[in-house]
């Protein structure tokens, strides 16, 4: 078998973009997070007015998944090729939290689409014409040893070709991380293995 | 790769407290599903197959102390606790793991006004995962799905994944939900429920039923007489609520599922019973080359019952395939759907070796699973 | 009835989160749902809510809701023949 290789990483955290380690992009650390949101929405230029429906979870997900697609050549690869494995800790609470608000005056329907943690995945599958594998998985701290061997194991015995995976995170109290890896056989620096996916928390 | 079976189940609906309970009721031609008026869960009344709260608390006084566990906590105890009554599987063991589905947990915990005296921790689902683990001094963290509808399937299939690859000899997964005024008000501020208990696949059917349940399935590398032999989960990349028009992620799952198999004698379907999902369904199953295949789906006797949706229905086909007979849809008179596909109407005796439970899901997943009986 | 849909226009930007228009960009006799602001489904029932939260017009049916919906110009339409009813 193959050795699998982190391609890219994306980490969104305290006002902050990293790409691979680096830190590329940030807003004033007291700037709320959908205005850090639709600050790395604009400086990225990215056009999709779907966005701006989207809840918390689902933006911090999209922008990420935006980030750690471009300039991937996909030209190999189909859609059904593709899978996403997430997991976090707060699944949509943070929009759940929202629509019971909605209760004491009219249901929304636009906030209860939301209510469901994997939403996230669909609406990066629909942005980036994604149908492969994808599940998602509510954890206490990001599983790395599990969500390693489950993608391993993905691109061994499915067609997965190319897998994004990683912790997209917003919690009641609006602290919210993400850590997006890109993962394929496509030789890189960084080698997929538990090691290597170092996700670490602000709010421990 | 080992070979995964089925172990022991348990399902618990209004239909009863035990597979056996509940697929009784079934051949008789019950459903769960009743008028529900004078609730907490909408200021209307609505068709729903809703769980005695008596008989759930009476129930658990056997087992524990009734104000120590949330209603959902106590159902997917005591889902659990009826299916290991039976079996020997080690649980305080390296190799025995928990998976949990479910897509809100304890969600009515939001609620301030009916919240008692839980805190509001006890949202966090992989805490009350951990309060059902330790209720049977489980070795592993349990695993938690949230996938949304999918999510039953969608955890059979990753416990026969990691047993296939000899990381767990024994899987226990419970899928559970139960309805809230949360759930409730959602299902209706999307106009997608009925008036009247569902029809699925029916030409006159308006919308979806809810339900609650909790069941168990136990998967395990010793032999039995049912295998989970594949399956595989896909997404639409269409629309977050709506279900493709070509049934394209449903298609690309049946296809990966079900690979080298042909000879599939019974289909489980989602059916939930709106127009969209009964007719991309319908698309989705003939495209696959799968439209003479006896269908069903089970959401007239239960309801949608979300996360435990796939294990619901999964061991009440799975039981169709032991005792070879085909149950039909309750609710669908007439079928008219986009595509003609074979739905059972009648309850039949007919030879059956190998199910294909489909579902789908909100975000557009969709997930299918192959199951096959040895004699 | 030029207010109500210039009202309208502003409404409709809000409820359904299309941050990005302004309201002069949006043409009243101009189809919602098709290729200008590409509506959805979900929106549809957001305009449910719409009509029922500032007009007190409830619609249970959204088979209903497609011809009132048809653009902004129906809708004000709709709201002026029905509201309070």
């Amino acid at each position: 078998m193959n050795k699998l290789y982190i391609n890219k990483h994306v980490k969104l955290l305290n006002n902050t973009v990293y790409i691979d380690q680096e830190k590329k992009f940030s807003v004033e650390s007291d700037e709320n997070f959908s205005s850090f949101a639709k600050s790395v929405y604009k400086n990225y230029e990215i056009k999709y007015s779907k966005f701006y429906k989207m809840d918390a979870l689902c933006k911090l997900g999209f922008l990420s998944a935006d980030l750690l697609l471009r300039d991937l050549n996909r030209e190999n690869i189909l859609p059904e090729e593709i899978a996403i494995i997430t997991a976090n800790s707060s699944s949509s609470l943070h929009t759940d939290k929202n629509y019971q608000k909605t209760l004491s005056e009219i249901p929304s329907p636009a906030v209860f689409v939301y209510t469901l943690p994997n939403i996230v995945s669909g609406e990066i599958s629909i942005k980036n014409n994604i149908k492969g594998e994808s599940l998602f998985f509510i954890q206490d701290k990001f599983d790395t040893k599990f969500i390693s061997e489950y993608v391993k194991y993905l691109f061994e015995n499915t067609n997965t070709k190319l897998c994004i995976t990683g912790w997209i995170e917003i919690n009641m109290n609006e602290d919210y991380q993400t850590d997006l890896y890109l993962i394929s056989k496509n030789e890189g620096s960084l080698e997929f293995i538990e090691t290597n996916l170092n996700v670490t928390y602000n709010h421990e | 790769m080992m070979k995964v079976f089925i172990g022991q189940d348990n399902i618990i609906t209004p239909l009863g407290f035990s597979t056996k309970e509940n697929l009784d009721n079934i051949l008789n031609g019950e459903t769960g599903i009743r008028t529900c008026t004078n609730t907490p869960l909408s200021s209307k009344p609505f068709p729903a197959s809703l769980i005695d709260n008596t008989e759930i608390n009476e129930r658990f006084q056997a087992l524990g102390d009734i104000q120590k566990y949330t209603r959902f906590e106590k159902l997917s105890i005591l889902s659990i606790e009826n299916a290991l009554k039976n079996s020997t599987i080690p649980l305080s063991d390296p190799r025995t793991l928990f998976i949990l589905s479910t897509t809100k947990g304890n969600i009515e915990l939001l609620d301030d006004d009916l919240r008692e005296d839980f805190s509001k921790e006890r949202l966090n689902l992989y805490t009350t995962a951990k309060i059902i683990s330790e209720f049977f001094s489980l070795y592993n963290t349990p695993m938690i799905i949230s996938n949304a509808c999918i999510s039953g399937i969608a955890a059979i299939i990753l416990g026969q994944r990691l047993i296939s690859q000899g990381l767990y000899d024994n899987v226990i997964v419970n899928g559970t939900d139960v309805l809230s005024r949360f759930v409730v008000s959602g299902f209706q501020s999307f106009l997608s429920l009925s008036a009247s208990p569902c029809k699925p696949f029916d030409a006159n059917r308006d919308g979806l039923t809810l339900g609650e349940g909790s069941a168990t399935i136990i998967l395990t590398k010793d032999k039995s007489s049912i295998e989970i032999v594949n399956g595989a989960t896909s997404n639409d990349a269409n629309h977050i609520s709506g279900p493709s028009t070509t049934g394209e992620g449903l298609f690309i799952a049946i296809n990966n599922a079900t690979k080298n198999y042909k000879n599939i004698d019974l289909i489980s379907a989602h059916g939930t019973a709106t127009l969209y999902n009964d007719d991309m369904e319908s698309k989705a199953i003939s495209r696959a080359g799968l439209e003479s295949v006896p269908t069903n789906s089970l959401k007239g006797y239960f309801g949608h019952t979300l996360g435990a949706a796939g294990i619901i229905e999964s061991l009440i086909n799975l039981e169709s395939l032991k005792k070879n007979i085909l149950i039909n849809t309750i609710g669908c008179t007439t079928p008219g759907t986009v595509e003609n596909i074979n739905i059972i109407q009648e309850k039949k005796d007919q030879q059956l070796n190998c199910l294909l439970k489909l579902a789908s899901g909100f975000g557009g997943c969709n997930a299918a699973a192959l199951f096959l009986k040895h004699e | 009835m030029n207010e109500l849909i210039e009202k309208l226009k502003t409404q409709l930007i809000e409820q359904l989160n299309l941050e990005d228009i302004e309201p002069d960009e949006i043409v009243a006799n101009e189809a919602l749902f098709g290729d200008g602001l590409c509506l959805d489904s979900i929106d549809a029932l957001e305009i449910i809510v719409l009509l029922e939260k500032e007009y007190n017009i409830k619609i249970g049916n959204p088979k209903e809701g497609k011809e009132i919906m048809y653009s902004i110009e129906s809708l004000a339409k709709f709201i002026t023949e029905n509201k309070g009813k």
